[in-house]
This record gives C-alpha cells, sequence and structure tokens, in this order.
C-alpha cells in the first residue's frame, strides 16, 4: 500500500499448488525477481505459469510455501491489501466505466489524493489523454490493453503482474506493444512480471526468463544465455529451434568433448555440456540451425579445417525473405534446420542437391541423453 | 410501412440489367417481400388478440346503458373519475402489495441468483430446475396450499407468534392479532411466492454474464468484497434487477387471485373489483375503465423507474 519507497525483491519460496489433491499445477518452486527487474514466465499453456502469477497475485492459495516482497510475508494477505496489481489477460475492464473512472478505480478504494491529476498523468504516459470519457468497448483492442496497464500501474504496485497482456492483439500490435511496455517499464522503474506463452516476446522483454514446463521451472537465465546454453531438450526446442542429435562420446577431456554419430566426428566444448556424459556415454549434441553454414559439395574444399561437418542432402527449402530455411537429409537423421541468409545466393542449393553442412565446434552445446528429444517442440501436441 | 410500401414502387426501374430476362427480376423481388411475408402471422395474432381487444375494451369503457337495454357508446368519459373515487383504495392496495412483493422477491432472489450463478459449480443446473419446478404444479393448487401453510394455529404461524414477529407485522398493519391468513402479509407472501421464479431467472441470466474476472480485478485494485460487489457486480446486474422487478411488479399489481384466496374482504386489490365488475356485478363499463386506469398507472410507473435506474446502455 506504500508508493513504492520500499525496496526489495520478490521471492517465492517452495511455493507450490495443487488442485483437489490430485492435480499438481505447481511443484514446489524457488524464484527471487529482483526489484526493478523485468521478468517473464515462459511456458506453453498449462505449464502453471498463470498459476504462479495467481498466488503472487493473491488470487490463488498456494498449497505450500511462502510469497515474499522485501521481508514482508503476504502469503496470506487477501489480493485487495497487497501491494501487487495485474493486467488481466484480455484486461478484464470495467464495462460499466469510462476510461478515466477505469484507472481512477485502485486510487478511489484506497481514498487516494490528486485523483484527477494522477490519472491524467497516467493516461499520458500510455497516450489515452484523449478518451478518458469512452467506455471500454468504444475502445481497440490496443487501447484497452493500454488502459489495463494503465489502471494497474497507477497503484504504484511493487510487482505489476501482467498475464498474456499482448496475446489477443493481432502481430504487428503486439511488437508495437511489446516496445511500449518496455518503455513504461524502463520509465517507471517497477517489477514486471510478464507471464507469456510467445518465446520472442519473452526474449525481447525481459531480462529474466524462466521457462516452465509441467509445473517447474526448466531454466532460468537472461535470454542470451538461454537460447545460448539450454540445459534441457524443452529449453532447446521452446526457445527457438534446435537440432538435436544423439551421439557417442569417444574421449572427454582437454575442455573437448569428441563424440560420434552414424560415423560423424563432432566436437563441442565440455564446458557448454549440460551433464557429463552418461554411463552409456551418449550425449545430444544441440546447434542452432542459424548458426550452421551450407556449401555446394563441389566446394567441400572451401571448408575451413576445424569445424564439425557432415555430408547430406536438401530435402526442402523454404525461402523467407532475410533466410533461406533448408532441411537436410544426412546419416545423423532426417530433417537437420539450416538457416542461411540472403546475402550470395548460391543457385544450385536447391532440393536434391549434395551439401556439405560445417559449423564452429564453439557453437555446439551438450545434453543429457536420457530425455525425450521432441520435449517442447511446438508441433507436438501435448504440451505437458 | 412506407417503408414496407417502397420496394414494389422500386421495382420497376431496374432496367439495367434489361435485355430479355424478364424472369430474373421477379426474383429478388419475391426475396425482398419475405420478411415481411414471415411477419404476417405474428402481426395478425397482436391485431386480433391485442389491438381488437384493446380497442373494444375502450369503446365499452364509455359506453353507458343497462343489461337489458343493451350498451351503447356516449363518451362517458365520467366513469374514469367515478371509478378512481370509489376504488382508489384499491389501487393503493395493489401498488402496494405488489411493491412489497416486488422488493420481498428482490431481497430473496437476488442472493439465491448470485450463488445459482457464481457458487453453485456442478448444482447449477439442478438449482435452476428446482427454480422452475413449482411451475409443474397448477398456479391455483399453490396458492391453496399457502392457506393451509398459514392456517390459524399452524405450524408456521405460532412459530411467528413465538418469536414475536407477528407483533412487528401487526405494527405495520400487515397482520391482525394472532392470524396471518386473511391479512396483507397472508396476501404479499402468495404474491411473492408466486412471482419469485420470474425475478430469479432474469437475475440469474445477468449475473450469469458477468466475467468473474471482473469481480478478481475489483479485488486486485484494493477493492474489498463487499466493495467489489457494490461497484462492479450490482452495477453490471442491473439489467436483471430492472427486468426482474418489472416481470414481477407488473403482473403481480394486476393479480387478483392471492387476494382472493389468501386475503379478506379488507385486502381486495383493484384485480378482484375488475373480476367481480365483469363476473358478478355486470358493470362493463366501469370494469374496462378500472383496467385502463391501472394499465396507465403501472406504465407511468414503469416508466419513471427505467428512467431512474439508468440502464439503458446496459439492456
Amino acid at each position: 500500500m506504500t508508493d513504492s519507497t520500499e525496496s526489495g525483491d520478490l521471492r517465492l519460496t517452495g511455493i507450490s499448488k495443487t488442485y483437489g489433491g490430485s492435480f499438481t499445477a505447481v511443484h514446489p518452486l524457488d524464484l527471487t525477481v529482483p526489484h526493478g527487474a523485468f521478468f517473464a514466465l515462459l511456458g506453453a499453456s498449462g505449464c502453471g505459469k498463470t498459476t504462479t502469477l495467481r498466488m503472487i497475485a493473491g488470487l490463488e492459495d498456494p498449497t505450500t510455501g511462502s510469497v515474499l516482497l522485501g521481508d514482508r510475508d503476504v502469503t496470506r494477505l487477501p489480493p485487495y491489501k497487497r501491494p501487487v496489481n495485474t493486467v488481466f489477460q484480455s484486461y478484464a475492464l470495467f464495462p460499466h466505466l469510462s476510461v478515466y473512472e477505469n484507472v481512477a478505480f485502485g486510487l478511489r478504494r484506497r481514498g487516494a489524493a490528486r485523483v484527477r491529476e494522477r490519472v491524467g498523468d497516467m493516461l499520458d504516459l500510455v497516450q489515452l489523454g484523449d478518451l478518458a470519457a469512452r467506455r471500454p468497448h468504444q475502445l481497440s483492442g490496443g487501447q484497452q490493453q493500454r488502459v489495463a496497464v494503465a489502471r494497474a500501474l497507477i497503484n504504484h504496485p511493487r510487482v505489476l503482474l501482467l498475464d498474456e497482456p499482448l496475446g489477443a492483439l493481432d502481430l504487428k500490435l503486439r511488437r508495437q506493444m511489446q516496445l511500449e511496455l518496455k518503455r513504461i517499464q524502463t520509465e517507471v522503474g517497477i517489477t514486471f512480471v510478464h507471464v507469456t506463452h510467445d518465446q520472442e516476446e519473452a526474449m525481447s522483454l525481459a531480462d529474466t526468463v524462466a521457462v516452465m514446463n509441467g509445473g517447474r521451472v526448466e531454466q532460468l537465465g537472461a535470454p542470451a544465455e538461454l537460447y545460448e546454453n539450454p540445459r534441457t531438450t524443452f529449453v532447446a526446442n521452446f526457445l527457438g529451434t534446435s537440432n538435436l542429435i544423439g551421439a557417442d562420446v569417444v574421449s572427454a577431456g582437454g575442455g573437448e568433448v569428441v563424440v560420434t554419430a552414424s560415423g560423424v566426428r563432432l566436437r563441442l566444448p565440455a564446458g557448454r555440456c549440460a551433464t557429463a556424459p552418461g554411463a552409456d556415454g551418449r550425449l545430444l549434441v544441440g546447434i542452432r540451425p542459424e548458426k550452421m553454414s551450407l556449401v555446394h559439395r563441389d566446394e567441400a574444399d572451401s571448408v575451413p579445417a576445424g569445424r564439425n561437418r557432415f555430408t547430406g542432402t536438401i530435402a526442402a527449402a523454404g525461402f523467407i525473405g532475410v533466410s533461406t530455411q533448408y532441411l537436410i537429409d544426412s546419416p545423423l537423421g532426417p530433417g537437420v534446420e539450416v538457416y542461411v541468409q540472403n546475402i550470395e545466393r548460391d543457385p544450385r542449393l536447391t532440393p536434391g542437391a549434395e551439401v556439405v553442412v560445417h559449423w564452429n565446434p564453439e557453437h555446439s552445446f551438450g545434453l543429457d541423453a536420457a530425455q525425450d528429444i521432441n520435449s517442447g517442440v511446438e508441433t507436438a501436441g501435448d504440451p505437458s | 410501412m412506407t417503408a414496407a410500401k417502397a420496394p414494389p414502387a422500386d421495382a420497376p426501374p431496374p432496367v439495367p440489367s434489361a435485355p430479355a430476362v424478364p424472369p430474373v427480376r421477379t426474383a429478388p423481388a419475391r426475396r425482398r417481400l419475405t420478411p415481411y411475408w414471415l411477419l404476417l402471422p405474428g402481426v395478425l395474432w397482436l391485431l386480433v388478440f391485442f389491438a381488437l381487444p384493446m380497442v373494444y375494451q375502450a369503446s365499452t369503457s364509455v359506453q353507458t346503458g343497462s343489461l337489458e337495454e343493451g350498451y351503447t357508446v356516449t363518451w362517458h368519459f365520467a366513469v374514469y373519475g367515478d371509478a378512481l373515487a370509489e376504488y382508489w383504495p384499491h389501487f393503493v392496495r395493489s401498488v402496494l402489495y405488489a411493491g412489497t412483493a416486488t422488493a420481498l422477491c428482490l431481497l430473496l432472489g437476488y442472493p439465491l441468483a448470485y450463488l445459482i450463478a457464481f457458487r453453485a459449480g456442478r448444482w447449477r443446473a439442478l438449482l435452476l430446475v428446482l427454480v422452475i419446478a413449482p411451475f409443474f404444479t397448477s398456479f391455483l393448487i399453490r396458492t391453496l396450499a399457502w392457506k393451509t401453510i398459514l392456517a390459524d394455529g399452524g405450524p408456521l404461524v405460532e412459530i411467528l407468534r413465538t418469536v414475536g414477529l407477528l407483533e412487528v407485522t401487526a405494527l405495520l398493519g400487515m397482520t391482525e392479532g394472532d392470524r396471518v391468513l386473511a391479512t396483507p402479509l397472508a396476501v404479499v407472501t402468495g404474491l411473492t411466492y408466486n412471482f419469485l421464479p420470474f425475478m430469479i431467472l432474469p437475475l440469474y441470466t445477468s449475473l450469469e454474464r458477468i466475467d468473474p474476472r471482473l469481480h478478481e480485478a475489483a479485488g486486485d485494485l484494493y477493492a474489498r468484497p463487499f466493495t467489489a460487489f457494490r461497484q462492479v457486480t450490482l452495477p453490471l446486474s442491473m439489467p436483471g434487477v430492472v427486468s426482474g422487478t418489472l416481470l414481477t411488479f407488473i403482473p403481480a399489481s394486476g393479480d387478483y387471485v392471492n387476494a382472493e384466496l389468501l386475503g379478506s374482504t379488507d385486502t381486495k386489490m383493484v384485480g378482484n373489483v375488475i373480476q367481480s365488475q365483469f363476473l358478478r356485478v355486470l358493470d362493463y363499463p366501469t370494469a374496462a375503465a378500472l383496467s385502463f386506469l391501472l394499465m396507465a398507472i403501472v406504465l407511468i410507473m414503469v416508466t419513471v423507474y427505467i428512467r431512474r435506474a439508468g440502464t439503458e446502455d446496459l439492456l
């Protein structure tokens, strides 16, 4: 209820949620969101991210664990006593109140002073000053979204919770609102916890992303860190696209791991292996499609020494403007994805052509081979 | 009506598509008339069973004469003044009883509708059926049953007496002594009971349409549960409150069965007077005039009410 003079991190300790004693939406979870951070909870629907958010808001009682704001335990506080506000999925604006009254709602409940001035300032911040008298149904989706942000933000919450705030907008507007949200967050310096299933949105907005799957946090870190060093197949596949190749370890030492997959020798840095190779000596080698290069077989000699390489056949090629996406069939398996920037296009690289795929060994990462290799692949029907 | 006649008048001009294909032209014309043909049964029904009886009733009210010599229209408007002068207490009672019953229906019905809409979970359908279930028994039987429930010295009356509630209602002029039957309270009870479903169903419909996340959003914005209800749920349920009160008040103010079966000669409503004027006294002009007066009073009250409720943009 204070006006953000206190600082302090949002901490979740051992928080979990079980419904009806059988279905566990969130497994015991520890999470610290530093004060002023833009934090994203990323995952497919049903992964427990919204439940986590609702427990922070007080709209859901945790089965175990506690929610702390700074040093204050707010676990047992009802929502109306928590210094936390929410931007709801599809906004939940009050349809019978004007934009002005929607934004003023929280201030009025707390009997705040200078309501008119503060609502005016807030509407200016979200660029809706001239629409104050309108009703929500008279606004476009993007405008409603901004009212929802303004309505929550005007209360200077310690933490602003955003539940899929851009989910109802079309792609172009979503990009625009992402920039807007980032601008607002920088401007007000309030901690944002943003729930989304859109990995690009999470990576472009957040300082820290927690990838959730099946009620657990799979991995947490800065977007680039998660993208470059995924620790599970789910993160590797859900965040962007990864080529994962099952391989046998030949030798490990000197900071380098050498593996073979279907007779192809590959090297990768030991520092980028999520786990030490298993007892059976199996490992999953991962490479992002944009890290790989492609040359026609006639120019195989031009590939510098020391790079990982294999030979294959182009199965499909998709031109998408900035790049061309190739699917390569090879002894390593079908459908290795390679993205090539359209700088100089080799006209010989068409389906059926024999090619050499090569990349810097430093760009490979290693994952525990005991996992489901397809976990988190977007075409997979069941997200859990 | 002019709009309805316009299309045939415009029909000939579309000549541009002329060159020797006349059958094509008639099909769109016929299609344009289809909605009006579909309207016809409904319009006829209203004409025969609403408009004509209204005109007939209006003309009856300004007739004079007797049963033996027959009635003729003499534009005897004084009948309205006379009817009002003689039966104004009945009008007052009608409005008072119907108003009280409506208020009671709202007080009983709102929490029930709220419960069914937001808290009933999987029992929702069952509870709704239970609200409507009484309709499976005849209206008369159910009202007669209340005669037994409210009978002198019956268990319910004894409880009310022991608790001391009868003294309170006696102070309000709703009961006399240890009796409930044949008092205004009995009539109001009967009206409340009979019209309760007409209050609950529209209330339920409008409450059920409210997104429960709005209540959550209000809580998130520092509104205590009761404030959230007062600021969000209640205003959004006003369309249901308005239609529920109208569906209860309008028929209740014209009701005579409850006053007939549960009341006494001192609790007669306008409906009872109209009934006896039409069927026993056979004074048709007075009965017709009373009907129109009741209609006018209800119409004025409803208009004022809807204006004040200010729910036009929510309806």
